[in-house]
C-alpha cells in the first residue's frame, strides 16, 4: 500500500464557478492547486462553498464555468464511475448503508469492482485492525455502533480500494469532543503512514490548524488565501484574521508538528 | 341449520369457491406488483410522470368495480372470460397503492445515504438495486398488504359477472334473502382477509430496515 509522494499536482481547479440552476453562484473564479499528499483543508463558515468545491472534485457536481483536473484530467473527460472509485469519500455521519453489515459497508467499493470474495473478506479485516476497530465488529449493523465507531468505518470504507485521493466532509462533526480528539490525533498518524491526497471540510478553526498541512479560507464561494497553518496564524489578512478572532484562537494554536 | 353446518354440508363448494377466490387475489395481486412497482420506481426517475401517473391510477381507482366490469368487457381477449375480466380489474384497482408506496418508499430514503454511494461510484442500477429498494422494501410491502386486502374483498363482486368466487354465495344469499348463505361466503372471505394482513404485516416486520 505505496503512493510514493513524488511532488505533483493531483487536483487543481482552474478558474471554476459553479452556479445552481436557479441562478445563484456557490463558487466564484477559484484557482486552487492540491499537491500530492498533502492535506488541504477548506475552512469557512456554512455556505461558503467548501463542500461545493469538494464535490467538484468527485464530479457530484460539474462545473458551470472552468475545469477541475484530477490527475492532469478534466472531471468532465473522466468517467464518472471510474473517477469516484478511484476517490475515498467520506461525509459527516458516515453515510453508512444502514442494512449492510459493518463488513458488506467497508467491502463495498472492492466487491462493486468485483474483487473475490476471498480477497474483499481479507481486506475488511486489514481495514478494521487500520481504523482500531475490533474484528468482531464486522458482523454488526451500523445502527449497533457508536457514533465515534461508525465514523471510523466510515474511514475504513473509503480507503478500502486504496483511493490515492480521499476527501472528507466535515467527518468529525457530529462526535462528541472526547471522541472528536481520539479521531482527528488517529487521523494524523494514519496519515503519516498512508500519504493520501486528502481534501478535508471543516468550519473547526482548531481542527483546520490540526490537521491541514494548508487551510485554504473560504468565504462567500470565493477562495480568501490558502496558506500553510504557521502562516495562517500570522497572516494579516483582515477575513483570516476576522476567522482567527471568532475562535479566540491567536498564536497559542501555532504551535504543532506538522507531519 | 347455522352457518357452520350449512358450510360443512356444502364444504367441496365452499373449497371450490375459496380457491377461485384466492386463485382472483392472487394473480391479480402479482400482476399489480410486477406493473406497479416498475411505475412506481419510474416516477422517481422522470418526476415530470409523477403526476400523470399517479393521476391515472387515482381515477382508475375511484371508477366503481362494476362500471369498470362494463368498460373492459368490450377488450377483445379480456372480455372473452368473466374470470380475466375480474382479474384485470382487480389488478387496475391495486395498483394504487403499489405505486404510492413505491415511490414514497424510495424518496423516503436517506439522501446522505444516496450520496455516499453515488461518491463510492455506485451505478444508478446499483443504487436501486442495492441501496434504494432494499431500503425502500417495508413500505412496498405495506403496499402490497394494502392491495391484497382490498382486493380480496373486491373480488367478491366478481360473482357479478360470473366470475366466481366467494361473491357467489353472497350474492345468492341476498337473491334467497338467507343469511346463512350471504355469511357462508362473507365469512371465508373476511378470514382470508385477515390472513393475508396478518401474514404480510409480519413480512413487512421482518423485511424493514433498522
Amino acid at each position: 500500500m505505496t503512493n510514493s509522494p513524488k511532488n505533483g499536482t493531483a487536483i487543481e481547479f482552474r478558474d471554476v464557478s459553479y452556479r445552481f440552476s436557479g441562478g445563484h453562484e456557490l463558487l466564484t473564479g477559484l484557482n486552487l492547486q492540491v499537491r500530492r499528499g498533502e492535506t488541504l483543508v477548506l475552512l469557512g463558515r456554512s455556505g461558503s462553498g467548501k463542500t461545493t468545491t469538494l464535490k467538484l472534485i468527485n464530479n457530484l457536481v460539474a462545473p458551470t464555468h472552468g475545469e477541475v483536473c484530477v490527475e492532469d484530467r478534466p472531471t468532465t473527460q473522466w468517467d464518472p464511475i471510474r473517477l469516484r472509485r478511484g476517490i475515498g469519500y467520506v461525509i459527516q455521519d458516515a453515510g453508512l448503508f444502514p442494512h449492510f453489515t459493518v463488513e458488506r459497508n467497508i467491502g463495498l467499493v472492492p466487491t462493486i469492482e468485483e474483487w473475490p470474495a476471498e480477497r474483499v473478506r481479507e481486506r475488511v479485516r486489514e481495514l478494521l485492525q487500520l481504523v482500531g476497530l475490533e474484528a468482531s465488529l464486522a458482523r454488526r449493523y451500523p445502527r449497533e455502533l457508536s457514533g465515534g465507531q461508525r465514523q471510523r468505518v466510515g474511514v475504513a470504507r473509503a480507503l478500502a480500494a486504496d483511493p490515492p485521493i480521499l476527501l472528507m466532509d466535515e467527518p468529525f462533526g457530529a462526535l462528541d469532543a472526547i471522541t472528536r480528539a481520539e479521531l482527528q490525533r488517529e487521523f494524523l498518524s494514519l496519515q503519516k503512514r498512508l500519504q493520501k491526497t486528502v481534501v478535508f471540510v471543516t468550519h473547526d478553526l482548531r481542527e483546520a490548524l490540526l490537521l491541514g498541512t494548508r487551510i485554504a479560507l473560504m468565504e462567500g464561494g470565493r477562495l480568501v488565501a490558502a496558506l500553510t497553518p504557521n502562516e495562517f496564524t500570522g497572516s494579516s489578512n483582515p477575513l483570516v484574521k476576522q476567522y482567527l478572532e471568532a475562535f479566540g484562537a491567536g498564536p497559542a494554536c501555532a504551535d504543532r508538528g506538522i507531519a | 341449520m347455522n352457518v357452520f353446518q350449512f358450510m360443512l354440508q356444502n364444504r367441496s363448494e365452499v373449497v371450490e369457491l375459496t380457491l377461485e377466490h384466492l386463485w382472483m387475489v392472487a394473480a391479480s395481486t402479482l400482476l399489480a406488483v410486477l406493473i406497479g412497482i416498475p411505475l412506481g420506481v419510474l416516477i422517481t426517475r422522470w418526476p415530470g410522470l409523477n403526476k400523470p401517473v399517479l393521476g391515472s391510477a387515482n381515477i382508475i381507482q375511484t371508477i366503481p368495480s362494476l362500471a369498470l366490469f362494463g368498460f373492459l368487457l368490450s377488450v377483445p381477449w379480456i372480455g372473452a372470460r368473466a374470470e380475466r375480466l375480474a382479474i384485470l380489474d382487480l389488478t387496475l384497482c391495486a395498483l394504487l397503492p403499489l405505486i404510492r408506496n413505491t415511490y414514497t418508499g424510495i424518496k423516503g430514503v436517506d439522501p446522505s445515504v444516496l450520496e455516499a454511494g453515488r461518491g463510492m461510484g455506485m451505478t444508478n442500477r446499483q443504487l436501486l438495486f442495492q441501496v434504494e429498494l432494499p431500503l425502500a422494501l417495508g413500505v412496498i410491502i405495506a403496499g402490497v398488504r394494502v392491495a391484497t386486502v382490498i382486493s380480496v374483498g373486491l373480488a367478491t363482486i366478481a360473482a357479478a359477472i360470473g366470475a366466481g368466487g366467494l361473491g357467489e354465495y353472497i350474492f345468492r344469499g341476498l337473491a334467497m334473502v338467507n343469511n346463512q348463505v350471504i355469511l357462508a361466503g362473507a365469512i371465508p372471505a373476511a378470514a382470508l382477509a385477515l390472513l393475508a394482513d396478518a401474514s404480510l404485516g409480519w413480512l413487512e416486520k421482518r423485511l424493514s430496515p433498522g
